[in-house]
Order: structure tokens, then sequence, then C-alpha cells
């Protein structure tokens, strides 16, 4: 094991989230304008956006942003994808010179699906198998291939990031000529991480985004836990490990969302202790299990999925998170200004409590591929496991 | 073994016939120093000190003091009303000679008096490096905000037991979650500090019953050690660890049954690869109906189990105490920190072990040959940070607790120690300490000046039960909040979110091995 721990970033920061449960398309424009209005939230090192429901001709596939730092670099990432993928499209991602921004990365998508060999083919297609396929593929991109690193990998969906202010980030990516169901959008304040394009939020495994405010205190104990499931954190930041701990805990786990939120936030003993069964029991018990995965310091976070948005606070709230609601329209940000700038005359508008998480899913069949975590029971669990091939052949 | 005992007789010769010159008695360690001005005869000294070093000259109506027979317990200074008695070591001197310290002399004098073995007790008294004193604790500054334990909750609970990898969580008809995985059964400890295993016999029933009592209170569990359970104390067995050594002494299904843990002993840091030894002058009447031996007999434990010679054998003996006990105990195997320590762990959480006890170098003993104590094992730190990231890499950290022992001195020791990855702690000599022992490190005579490693019934008195439940209660109280405020500090508001976080701990002055091993970094990186 590498003992030299990459420093994790301390960060305060701006965030911004909108989905609408019908499933209706929302301009990039509304998303830039609503993060714009928390400038102060932010000192110009970093910006990300995540939109989801962006790439219908390709929803089928597994849509990878990759962020290169050479040629070489991408040119491996090719072989590697071409070797074990199906790919139906790849194409630069458009970005246009902004001022302010300079030495950017290259950034190009690939529209891929799994590829298996012979009889196992036919067993994991389509299957949830094809998601851990996915993030072992992810997971090795990110540890072997030198200056190359997934920046998104879901369905359908794609992350946008970079060092800049966010305005900068959007034009950028000329994000105005998307429209997304879901947007989440970040603006970074961090205090002691080199500018670094991987650094900045949204940070993503599968079709899993997160932006986050705040510190992760406990970040050793997850990383760790997290390295005993296969997944490496690489990218120099504390918020990486939310999206790995999501994925373990709800797509491999299996945990209802509520629940996963629960182990992420927990209630204190104290609160646990006065639970009628079976609750009591069941609270225990995630405590005691997830205990490593439990997220401990100051934080507001937004993590979206096909089909939902999520916000979630430490358990002491020590980070601002506001929610709003206007028709099917739900808005999460750090800032009421920052919903009233682009939803002046919301129906609702509230402050969630510590630890417990707003969960925002759209109505059943709205969108292709959509998930829903609501209750848990999503996949069918005797679902054959099928394994990366790479495993093998490096043995 | 005998000859351990013809060693610790000779600490006080009896009169003998031929006359024999003892070296080891020519250069006492301590010297008792009367002040003649303020000594008003009350003869108090003579009575206190058990290793009679006090005497009384009737001829000339003055007090005594023979050097050679002091240990430096300071009971009789503590005692004395006036204040007349200072015990200091010795200032007579040896030529300086870096390699022949005197304590080389001395030991080599005791020897060749005797022809016997050293004996100690205590643990490794050798400065190698103390690996706590090298690493230090973050706190937050500005970007996180360090937590106030006073007014926010602050949670040191901990379970201890395995863990499955995964829960599966379902609905029920009324559209509440439940549990659906089978889970436990888990003890709950309320501090991670819990008592290590100390037999009734090598220390006093008064300890035994202030343990149990603190334990309870303080919601965590003491152990048993490897002498049985007195009757007294069967009430506390829902804070209690049975042991379940080689000597396999008071051991019956009640026994097995009375607490919530069996801990089976493999070995113990003090003095790794050897058995254990209670000599007949210790064993009273009480000891002998709770050990189930005759009164006055040796309480010897041999060195292996001797049903245990692999590691097939050891899940043989765990699921033989499973069976006996209707799976509704834990089973804590401890072994000692020995070289190859994280191969032999991952071996015992595969034999089914609950809980994996590592016991360092440092871990305390009533009675241990001193080259054992000084000089077989590993420090713990480096012990624990290596198991606990094999057990990792192989993927079965959750499958067993892991619990340390041996030179935990404060709470910042705790501390780091769960950083490190340890579940949870055993403390001894601390809880001793407590109680009032000086660390004299002669527990092994029976005949400790603080009531403390006794059972002979008068000493028995110097030492009440309630007295040594407050003073331990008030230790581990002082520590728990101490602990609390350190996680505070370091934005941390539960224990389980220090439980391997490495990232909280810095190394001052470590090389780049020690650095690997314990996998921290360096201060100022
Ligand atoms: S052995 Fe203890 S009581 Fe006796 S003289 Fe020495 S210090 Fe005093
Ligand atoms: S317990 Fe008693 S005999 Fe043992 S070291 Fe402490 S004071 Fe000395």
């Amino acid at each position: 094991m590498d003992i030299f721990i990459p420093n994790k970033e301390i960060s305060g920061c701006g965030l911004s989230g909108i989905i609408n449960r019908q499933g209706e398309l929302v301009k990039g424009e509304l998303i830039i304008e609503s993060i714009c209005c928390q400038m102060e939230r932010g000192n110009g090192l970093g910006a990300g956006f995540a939109a989801y429901g962006i790439y219908p001709e390709f929803q089928e596939h597994y849509c990878l942003h990759i962020m290169a730092d050479s040629k070489k670099a991408l040119k491996e990432v090719e072989e590697l994808l071409n070797h074990h993928c199906y790919m139906a499209h790849q194409e630069e991602i458009p970005t246009r010179p902004t001022p302010g921004i300079s030495s950017a990365p290259r950034f190009r998508r690939y529209f891929v699906k799994p590829r298996y060999e012979g009889e196992v083919r036919d067993l994991c297609e389509g299957t949830p198998d094809e998601d851990d396929y996915m993030v072992n593929l992810v997971m090795h991109i990110n540890t072997h291939i030198d200056g190359a690193y997934v920046i998104s990998s879901g369905r359908n969906m794609g992350a946008f990031k970079g060092v800049g202010f966010p305005d900068q980030i959007a034009n950028f990516f000329r994000l105005e000529e998307y429209s997304a169901y879901i947007w989440t959008a970040h603006n970074r304040f961090p205090t002691n991480t080199p500018g670094w394009w991987g650094g900045a939020h949204p940070f993503t495994i599968l079709d899993w985004s997160i932006v986050h405010n705040g510190e992760i205190s406990s970040y050793g104990t997850n990383r760790r836990y997290l390295e005993m499931f296969g997944y490496h954190c690489t990218l120099l930041t504390d918020t990486e490990v939310v999206a790995y701990l999501l994925d373990l805990l709800i797509r491999r786990h299996r945990l209802p969302m509520e629940v996963a939120c629960t182990a992420l936030a927990p209630p204190f003993w104290s609160e646990i202790d006065l639970m009628p069964e079976p609750e009591k029991t069941l609270y225990t018990s995630v405590r005691a299990v997830y205990g490593a995965a439990m997220l401990n310091g100051p934080f507001a976070i937004l993590f979206a999925y096909n089909g939902g948005l999520v916000g979630l606070n430490d358990r002491v709230k020590l980070r601002p998170l506001v929610t709003a609601k206007k028709g099917e329209f739900y808005y999460m940000a750090s800032e009421e200004a920052a919903i009233r700038a682009i939803c002046p005359d919301p129906d609702e508008v509230w402050c969630p409590k510590a630890g417990e998480p707003v969960i925002i899913e759209m109505e059943p069949n709205t969108i292709p591929n959509q998930r829903s975590y609501l209750h848990g029971q999503i996949f069918d669990l005797s679902t054959p496991i099928c394994r990366f091939p790479a495993e093998e052949e490096e043995e | 073994m005998a000859s351990q005992k013809e060693n610790s007789s000779a600490q006080e010769p009896k009169k003998k016939v031929r006359k024999k010159r003892l070296l080891s008695k020519l250069y006492p360690d301590f010297i008792i120093q009367r002040d003649l001005e303020k000594c008003i005869k009350c003869k108090i000294c003579i009575r206190e000190c058990t290793y009679e070093a006090h005497g009384w000259d009737e001829k000339r109506e003055i007090l005594t003091e023979d050097h050679a027979k002091c240990v430096g317990c300071h009971r009789c200074e503590a005692m004395c009303p006036t204040g007349a008695i200072v015990i200091t070591k010795n200032p007579s001197a040896f030529r300086e000679h870096d390699t022949w310290k005197p304590w080389f002399i001395k030991n080599v004098y005791k020897q060749a008096d005797t022809g016997g073995v050293l004996l100690s007790a205590t643990g490794c008294a050798v400065p190698f490096r103390n690996y706590w004193d090298h690493l230090v604790l973050d706190a937050c500054q500005v970007t996180n905000p360090p937590i106030d334990p006073l007014r926010e909750p602050m949670e040191l609970r901990t379970f201890l037991g395995p863990k499955p990898d995964a829960l599966q969580v379902e609905l029920d008809d009324e559209g509440r979650f439940y549990l659906k995985t089978k889970v436990g059964p888990w003890i709950k400890l309320e501090v991670p500090i819990m008592f290590a295993a100390m037999s009734y016999g090598a220390i006093s029933l008064h300890v035994h019953q202030g343990l149990a009592r603190a334990a309870k209170e303080l919601g965590t569990l003491y152990n048993t050690g490897e002498g049985g359970l007195h009757a007294s104390l069967y009430e506390y067995g829902s804070n209690t660890i049975v042991q379940c050594a080689s000597g396999r002494f008071g051991l019956h299904v009640d026994y097995l049954k009375a607490g919530v843990a069996i801990e089976i002993k493999i070995g113990q840091g003090a003095k790794p690869g050897i058995g254990g030894h209670l000599p007949g002058e210790k064993v009273t009447e009480e000891i002998s109906k709770t050990r189930m031996i005759p009164v006055g007999s040796d309480a010897l434990s041999p060195a292996p189990h001797h049903d245990i010679y692999s590691i097939e054998d050891l899940r043989g003996l765990i699921y033989a105490l499973k069976e006996a006990t209707e799976y509704k105990k834990l089973v804590f195997v401890k072994i000692a920190a020995v070289h190859n320590a994280p191969a032999i762990a991952s071996g015992i959480v595969r034999a089914g072990a609950d809980v994996v006890v590592l016991d360092g170098l440092r871990g305390g003993t009533g009675a241990a040959p001193t080259m054992f104590r000084d000089y077989v094992g590993i420090p713990v730190e480096l012990a624990l940070a290596a198991v606990d990231q094999r057990l990792r890499e192989e993927g079965i950290r959750n499958w067993a607790s892991l619990v340390i022992s041996g030179g935990i001195r404060c709470s910042a020791d705790v501390v780091k120690a769960i950083a490190l990855g340890a579940d949870a702690v055993y403390i001894g000599t601390p809880a001793l300490i407590a109680c009032g022992c000086t660390m004299c490190q002669r527990c092994f005579t029976g005949k400790c000046p603080w009531g403390i490693a006794t059972n002979n019934p008068k000493l028995l008195k110097r030492l009440d039960p309630d007295t040594a439940f407050e003073r331990i209660y008030n230790l581990v109280h002082g520590w728990a909040h101490e602990i609390q405020e350190l996680l505070g500090a370091m934005g941390l508001n539960s224990l389980e979110s220090l439980r391997g976080n490495r990232d909280k701990l810095r190394a001052v002055g470590l090389n780049e091995t020690e650095l690997r091993i314990l996998g921290v970094k360096h201060a100022g990186e």
C-alpha cells in the first residue's frame, strides 16, 4: 500500500440543484444564473456542473467524460476502451476559449457499452453487473493511466468541471447549449489544494454525482473502508469518498436511499435508544456495521442520479442548505437567494433539519434508464456475477 | 518455575545454617531516610512495611532500617504521620560504564547468589522506542469547526463483535423498514476502554470487586483473568469477560456462561511463549475454591494449551466454547504481539474468533521472568498498525473486532490506538495505579503493601472495594471526557469516524520504515 495518502482538500463552497419531477428539461442558463448568484462562496479555484438527460441519442450507452493531460494519456484510454468496450461514438467535448481560463486539459467523451467475452456476454448484458464492470474500468483508468481521469461515467448524463469561476466554466463548456431534467452546480472555495481540474466538483461514479460544501473529517476512515471494497481515491479530494460510498451502499449493498442517508448522517445514540422497534434494531445495526461510512464533519451535499436529487446535511447542520418547491420543480441551494434568483415566488421554502435527507425522485417511468432507490428493492438479487476481464489478465 | 520461587525467597533470605555471603544484599536499590527529629517512634512504619525493612532496636530504643529489603513501594513514607521518612534511590554508585549498568551488575549478583531465574512484574522496562510518544494528533482550525463536547453530543459507543459486509433492509407490512440480516450478538461499550485480564489471586478480591463495579457503572467490561470467578462477582455478568487460559482454573459451564464473552488466552505480552505461575503461598481458602485447586498448591498454567497445537485446534476450541454457550457469547482470542502477528491474527479471525486481542511488549503481569518481560514480543503500536492493515487487505477486518493492550498510559494513547485501527483497548496497570500501586514491580511476592496484588487477609484491608471502585471509575471517567475533547477538537462527534483514521495522526522523529508500518505521515507533510 502506498502510505503517502494524498492530501485531502479543505473547502467552503456554494451549491445549487434543480430537478423537475416530470422530466421536463431545464435550460443550462438557469442553473448558471443560480450558482453565479453565490459568487462569494467561491474563489475562482473550481466550479462544475452535472447534467442529466443530455445525451438522449446515446441513452443506452455509458458516457465517459475523460480529462487528460496529454495526447498520450488519451491514446492509452482509447486503447483500453477499445479492448474492453463497444464504442458507439466518441468526440471532443465542445469548449470555447474563455477569458481567465488558461492551460485547460483535453476533454473527450466516449459512448460505450461493456464488452463481455463469449458466454459471459449473454449472462451479463443489461444486468446491474454492467455497472460493476464500469466501476472497475473507471478505477482502472484513474489508478493506472497517468494523466487521465474519468470525470463522469453514467448513462445519459455528464459532468463538466474545472478551475475557474462558475460563469467561466459554464462558458468554457458552452453549457447554455445543454438542457437537462436534473442539474447540479458547484462553486468552490478551496483553501489548500493547488488549482487542479480534477479536484473541482462534481465527483461522480456511474450516474452518481456529488457536489459538496464542507470538510469530511472522517475522510481517513471512509477512504480506508472503501479500499476494502475496491474503491481507490485518486482525485485528492474528500468529496470523492461520498460518491463511492453512495455507490457501495445503495447500488451494491442495495440499501434503500433513506437508510443509506442514515448511514451517512446517522441519528445520535440518544435518539436511537428511544426509537420503537423495528427502527431501534435497524439503526443500531446500521451504525454498528456502517460506522466507517459515516460522514463526520460539517457538510451539505447534493447528489443526483438518473431519476432523483437528494440534499443532505451533517448531523449537527454545520453548513447551510435550503430547499424550495414550485409546482413540479424542486430547488436546493446553499442560499435562498440562489433559488429566488431563478424562481422568485416558490410555493414553499424550507431548511432541512440536520441529518434529514430531502429525497426528490421523478415520477415512475419518466425517463429512460430511470432509477429509484426510495424504499430499496431496485434490482433482482440473483443476477450473475461478472468480472472485469482485465483482472484476470493482469494477475 | 521452581527456580523462580527460590529466587523470590532470595530477596529476603531466611536464617541460613551455613553462612553465605549474598552480594545482592550489599548494594541496595533504595535508601530509607529517617529524619530523627521528626520521628516520634510510633512504629507505624514497622507495621506498614511488609518486607520488614523497618525494625526496632530494643536496647537503644531507636528505629532501624534494612535498606536491602526495601522494594521502594513508598508505603511507609505515605503512612508516616510526621513525614519523617523519605525513600530515595541509593546514591552509592558504581564506576560509570555504559554497557555494565548497575542493573546488569546487580542481576548477575542475584543469580550468582541463588542460581535462579530473574523475576519481575509489570511490563517491559527497557526504553525501546515508545511509538505513542512519537505520534501527535490533529485539530480543527478555521475551515472546520471544532465541536465542544459540553454543548454537543459526543459519542464514544462501540460495538464489539463480527459485522457483516452489508445489511439487508426491507419494508414490513406497515411500510416501515426492518433489518432482514441476522446480526450479533454484539457487546456494547459506552467507553472504548475495558479492564484487562488480571486474575483473582494475582490481585485482591477487593480490586476485582472494584473493577467489576466500575465496568458496570461505566458501561464497559472487565476480565476475570485465568483465576476463575469469585462467587460474589456473578452479579456483574453483563460486564464480565471470563478467561479460558491454559491452566483452565475454575473453569466450568456456569463460569463460561457467567459473562458476555469468553477470552481464550493464548499468550500474554509480558511473557509470550510461557505459562503462568501463582505461588502456593498466594493460594488461600477463597482462591482455592474459586480456582478449584487445593489450598497452598502452586497454580501452574502450561505454556501451550494442551489441546491447541495448530490453528485448526484453536478453531475447535472456539467452537467448543460457542457450542457450550449456545452461541450467545462472543469469543475473544488474545495473543502476545510477536513478529508474525498479522498472519497469526488473520488465522485467528478465519478460525472464527469474534474479537482478536493483541497484547504488546509493554503489557503488564504479576510475575514474569525478567528476560521475557523485557525482551520478548514487539510494541503493540506496530503490531496493531500491521494487523489492521493486513485484515483490511484480506477484506476481513469487519469479521472480528480488534482490541489492544500493553502500555496504554493516558487517554491520548487510547485515541491514537483507535486512530491506528483498534476498536477498543484494555487497560490493566493504570487501574492498579489508580488504586495506589507505586510500580514497585514486586507483585509476585504476595506482600503488596498497598493491598492490591495480594490476598493476605491483613493486607486486603488496606484497600476496600468501594475505594477501588471509586478511584478506577474516576480514572476512566476522566479519560472518557478527555477522549471526547480530543475528538471534538478534530471535528468529529463520534468515535467510529476516528477508527482507523490515520490521517488524524502525524509522526515526529520516526524513520521511513516506521512510517510505512504505522501508515502515518510525518509531521509537516
Ligand atoms: S518496602 Fe515499602 S514500606 Fe518497606 S521500607 Fe521500602 S518503601 Fe517503605
Ligand atoms: S501492585 Fe503492589 S506489588 Fe505490584 S507494583 Fe503495584 S504496589 Fe508493587
